[in-house]
């Protein structure tokens, strides 16, 4: 336990000495959810219907432009192989890495998100459903995206093949994240996608660093 | 106990050493000798546990190295090329936080301690990005201080050195070896461990 707060404390400690990468994933997302209202123009109709598809795949592609930077660094200055050989389990330490991943990218733009949902003129329980889809469901793109991250490390054009392996695997939470906020502004039960997103990011949670670990491994070999 | 026999090891089909063996008890110190690229990195990456042997056995305390009961991997301290310092940290903080990944927590006291031992006192609260080469490797090698698993794998430890910095680095093998410890280092140069060590050249 000590080692994963200590991973986690590092690389919290490092996105403050090094704000320009953290912000540049929360802006993104800023100005990707502001670019639609502005093209698309200010029908509130059309923008309510448009809204949690854009602002998912806002979120979505944000966060897979900070997975390069999650085993890259440590990877290069030797940090993975002191890991490697840590007394704790290379997955817990994994698992402090994507939490860490998560509170620098996920947790600020579910934060943001109502702000955004404002330019859209969704209500106050639409955001709020909003809000909790992408609590979970940011968590969860952090998971997954994590074994892309760990599968790429050290290949040659590394950056591409991320986003081509990483992207399909996301549709899932895509599907049930916007679908919980698309039911509620239908007027339905969102009970039963926002329990998939739940379900998927157990599963990502329990399995993922556990194989985040085994495609590290084959990275430092 | 480490013992390795007939080890071979094969990179991008070439054949980089073969036959290789050697015991090392508690206590003893193996300098690992050879040119450019006949595989001394890759041996200790070996012992290390990152890549598999082409052929031979590592037993580690009569235990095969890769099976369930092995315990290699927690009682080594592998220090290689990359020095595992963040540029961002300080030296006090790089120090504390490879510590506690490795699972042997210090307090900022000790890390400090270390590092004034090492004539980095000055330098402790500076991010390391702007330390030079031999005091970024002065910061990695504090780590001896701080953690002290029976077993050291020194990747070229001396590199980059002055010779007040070499001799400490010396004298601190000489003290894990009295304690019984087991050190296997890779060098170019002619180095006194208290005259314990004994050398194996690689490739000849």
């Amino acid at each position: 336990m000590s080692a994963f707060m200590a991973v986690l404390q590092r690389d919290l400690r490092l996105a403050l000495r090094r704000k320009g990468e953290v912000l540049t994933a929360v802006f993104f997302f800023v100005v990707v959810a502001t670019l639609f209202p502005l093209a698309i123009g200010p029908e509130p109709e059309t923008l309510r219907k448009i809204a949690p598809g854009i602002l998912w795949v806002g979120a979505m592609l944000a966060s897979l432009l900070s997975l390069g930077r999650l085993f890259a660094p440590d990877y290069q200055d030797g940090s993975l192989e002191q890991m490697a050989l840590s007394q704790a389990p290379l997955p817990v330490l994994v698992a402090a890495k994507v939490t860490a991943h998560w509170l620098l990218s996920g947790l600020p733009l579910t934060l943001l998100s109502p702000l955004l949902a404002l330019q859209f003129g969704l209500d106050a329980p639409t955001m709020g459903v909003l809000w909790l889809s992408l609590l979970v469901g940011t968590p969860l793109l952090s998971f997954i995206g994590a074994v892309g991250a760990a599968l790429t490390l050290g290949v040659r054009g590394g950056e591409v093949l991320l986003s081509l392996l990483v992207l399909p695997l996301y549709i899932p939470a895509l599907v049930f994240g916007s679908g919980a906020v698309e039911a509620q502004l239908s007027g339905l039960e969102y009970g039963a996608q926002m329990s998939i997103l739940m379900a998927m990011l157990l599963l990502a949670g329990f399995f993922g660093p556990w194989a985040c670990a085994l495609a590290l491994r084959i990275a430092l070999e | 106990m480490l013992s390795v026999s007939n080890l071979s090891c094969v990179r991008a089909d070439h054949t980089l050493f073969r036959g290789v063996g050697f015991d090392l008890a508690p206590g003893d110190c193996l300098h690992l000798e050879g040119g450019n690229g006949v595989g001394k990195t890759s041996l200790l990456r070996i012992l290390a546990g990152f890549s598999p042997a082409a052929h031979g056995d590592v037993r580690w305390q009569g235990e095969l190295l890769g099976s369930s009961a092995c315990r290699l991997s927690q009682d080594l301290l592998y220090l290689g090329h990359q020095l595992a310092l963040k540029e961002e940290l300080n030296a006090v903080e790089n120090l504390q936080a490879s510590a506690a990944i490795a699972g042997t927590p210090a307090a900022a006291d000790a890390a400090l301690a270390a590092l004034q031992g090492l004539g980095l006192g000055s330098r402790a609260a500076l991010p390391v990005r702007v330390l030079s080469q031999g005091q970024k490797r002065r910061v990695a090698l504090a780590r001896l201080l701080l953690q002290t698993p029976p077993l050291w794998l020194l990747d070229e430890p001396f590199v980059a050195l002055d010779g007040p910095a070499q001799r400490w680095v010396a004298s601190l093998m000489e003290a894990h070896l009295a304690r019984g410890g087991i050190v296997l280092f890779t060098s170019h140069q002619p180095v006194d461990i208290g005259g314990r060590s004994r050398s194996y050249r690689l490739g000849a």
